[in-house]
């Protein structure tokens, strides 16, 4: 059984690091972008950043005045326990939110979309968001909070199997030249893009993409891993560097996710995780020992199974 | 190219602000106030009076929401500081500025250069873009003191303005002048000279959307 304490104090935790500390993924790859960009302004762009994120730490201050949106997404494993059970645990994650907004301090940023009305504790109707994923084995539960950024970097299209690759990477360049202008995507960023699944799917899995998955990890089918490589090439490609100013460094990586969709059409979205792309992760076990990391480890052969059954699959990776 | 780094005051003399070039590197010192829209609503639409002496205390105005939070006791802690996004706040920016006199905007992302030839120039006045996005722990280091927390009572933390003393705040860029000049259209149009060649090989996509465009010099802004 994990302790209800335990999870909303490591929560707590989690909340802080995810706002301070730059996951040392990204961290390399701003850092290898950093030396290759010969923009004068962009440059400067980049230096300042590397700065600041030093400055973060030392102070213990958030890396960002606009602390994002806290969203939660956990994993168990099939045989974990929690006390109190999944609406304890829920609670215990809302009321770590709330805390850690007053005492990081974060922004409190989350409102009512039409009263605006704003509890200053990041806490409101959806808010946080909760999300489950589960795994076949273990007793564990994996905590992984990100902190989105930015109301822009982000779009969502219908595109047909008629589009074909070339509508892809249209759509692609579109979002990323759109939103790049004057900064608005705070790149370079960590692009994430969903392909397939249902209009709300699509969404999430370029979310995932963005925010679950590290630089440098590689999706486990060898022709998205490609495209995944080509369309980073292409992002720094555009001319476009760190706040709109003429630069090479647009994309620090790209993950693609896919889901099975609708067999008429394509659906599209790109996500972008900022300079500032936080996320914190923490294993829970029934002992008592909690194990931090930064790679929410998400997308596993379990996340991205095709058969009906489990133990199919694991017969036909084995 | 060196980039030029300028100590400029929050309420700066027009001979000051006439020094200031595209891309130069500002770090200021002074009060500055947060007013978003919020406070522009609240002003402006409602009428309310400005708690603040303005632009004898300040003509600096941030568009930003802090990390920050109101102790039990009443002191602040201010954490993080970046902005948000200017252009929204078009809107209101012409008569707040005749109202209040500011000098410096300073936000993220900038304005475009019809807003700056339209009521930038005429009042004095430039846009100084953070850095980023953004630099929140390097000019949280900045605020030497928060003064006074304005209408939270009102607009809530994020909304709320908040009067922040400076101590070479910064860094900030120089996003426009006195002639109206936009540093980020500058640089959008050199950025556009190679996308005809990077969009080679793509194709629109099947399905059309209301208002698209495939003029490449259009900015979303």
């Amino acid at each position: 059984m994990i302790q209800i304490d335990q999870i909303q104090s490591t929560a707590a935790d989690l909340m802080a690091k995810a706002a301070i500390e730059i996951p040392q993924d990204y961290l390399d790859g701003l850092k290898a972008a950093a030396s290759t960009e010969d923009g004068d302004l962009s440059s400067f762009v980049l230096q300042a950043m590397l700065d600041n994120y030093e400055a973060a730490k030392e102070d213990r201050r958030a890396m960002c005045g606009d602390t994002g949106v806290p969203r939660w997404f956990v994993k168990l494993g099939n045989e974990a326990r929690v006390e109190g059970g999944m609406v304890a645990l829920e609670a215990a994650l809302r009321r770590a939110t709330a805390e850690a907004t007053t005492a990081v301090p974060l922004r409190p940023n989350r409102v009512h979309p039409l009263w605006r009305t704003d509890h200053n504790n990041n806490v409101g109707i959806g808010a946080p968001e909760i999300e489950y994923g589960f795994e076949p084995e273990g007793d564990w539960v994996d905590l992984i909070t990100v902190h989105k950024g930015g109301l822009f970097g982000t779009d969502y299209r219908m595109l047909f199997p008629s589009d074909g690759m070339q509508g892809i990477k249209r759509f692609y360049l579109d979002s990323l030249v759109a939103f790049g202008k004057r900064g608005l995507a705070c790149q370079p960023a960590i692009i994430g893009i969903g392909l397939g699944g249902s209009k709300d799917i699509c969404m999430t899995l370029g979310k995932r993409a963005s925010t679950l998955r590290v630089v440098g990890s590689r999706n486990s089918d060898p022709r998205i891993a490609e495209m995944e490589e080509e369309f980073k090439e292409l992002g720094n490609s555009i001319g476009m560097g760190a706040m709109g100013f003429v630069g090479k460094n647009m994309v620090i990586d790209c993950n693609i996710e896919v889901g099975y969709c609708h067999t008429g059409g394509m659906p599209m979205s790109v996500h972008a995780f900022c300079l500032s792309s936080r996320r914190a992760v923490a294993r829970l076990w029934p002992d008592g020992r909690v194990e931090h990391r930064t790679d929410p480890d998400w997308f596993t052969p379990y996340q991205r199974r095709e058969s009906v059954d489990w133990e199919t699959s694991v017969e036909e990776f084995v | 190219m060196t980039l030029r780094e300028v100590r400029l005051s929050t309420t700066p003399t027009p001979e000051a602000i006439a020094e200031l070039r595209l891309g130069d590197i500002v770090y200021l010192d002074g009060l500055m106030y947060t007013a978003r829209e919020g406070v522009y609503m609240r002003a402006l639409e409602d009428k309310a009076n400005i708690p603040m002496e303005l632009p004898a205390e300040s003509a600096a105005n941030f568009h930003c929401s802090p990390a920050a939070t109101i102790r039990q006791d009443g002191s602040f802690d201010m954490g993080a500081v970046t902005a948000t996004a200017s252009f929204r706040f078009a809107k209101w920016l012409p008569e707040w500025m005749a109202k209040t006199g500011a000098k410096l905007i300073i936000g993220k992302g900038g304005m475009s250069s019809k807003d700056y030839r339209d009521y930038f120039v005429p009042n004095g006045a430039i846009y100084l873009s953070t850095v980023g996005y953004g630099t929140g722990a390097l000019l949280g280091r900045g605020v030497e003191n928060v003064e006074a927390v304005h209408w939270n009572e009102e607009l809530g933390l994020a909304q709320a303005m908040w009067v922040i003393r400076c101590n070479r705040m910064g860094p900030f860029i120089v996003a426009s002048d006195l002639e109206g000049t936009c540093l980020f259209e500058r640089e959008n149009a050199k950025i556009a000279e190679n996308l005809e060649h990077l969009y080679e090989g793509t194709k629109p996509a099947v399905l059309k959307r209301y208002g698209e465009t495939d003029d490449r010099s259009d900015e979303v802004i």
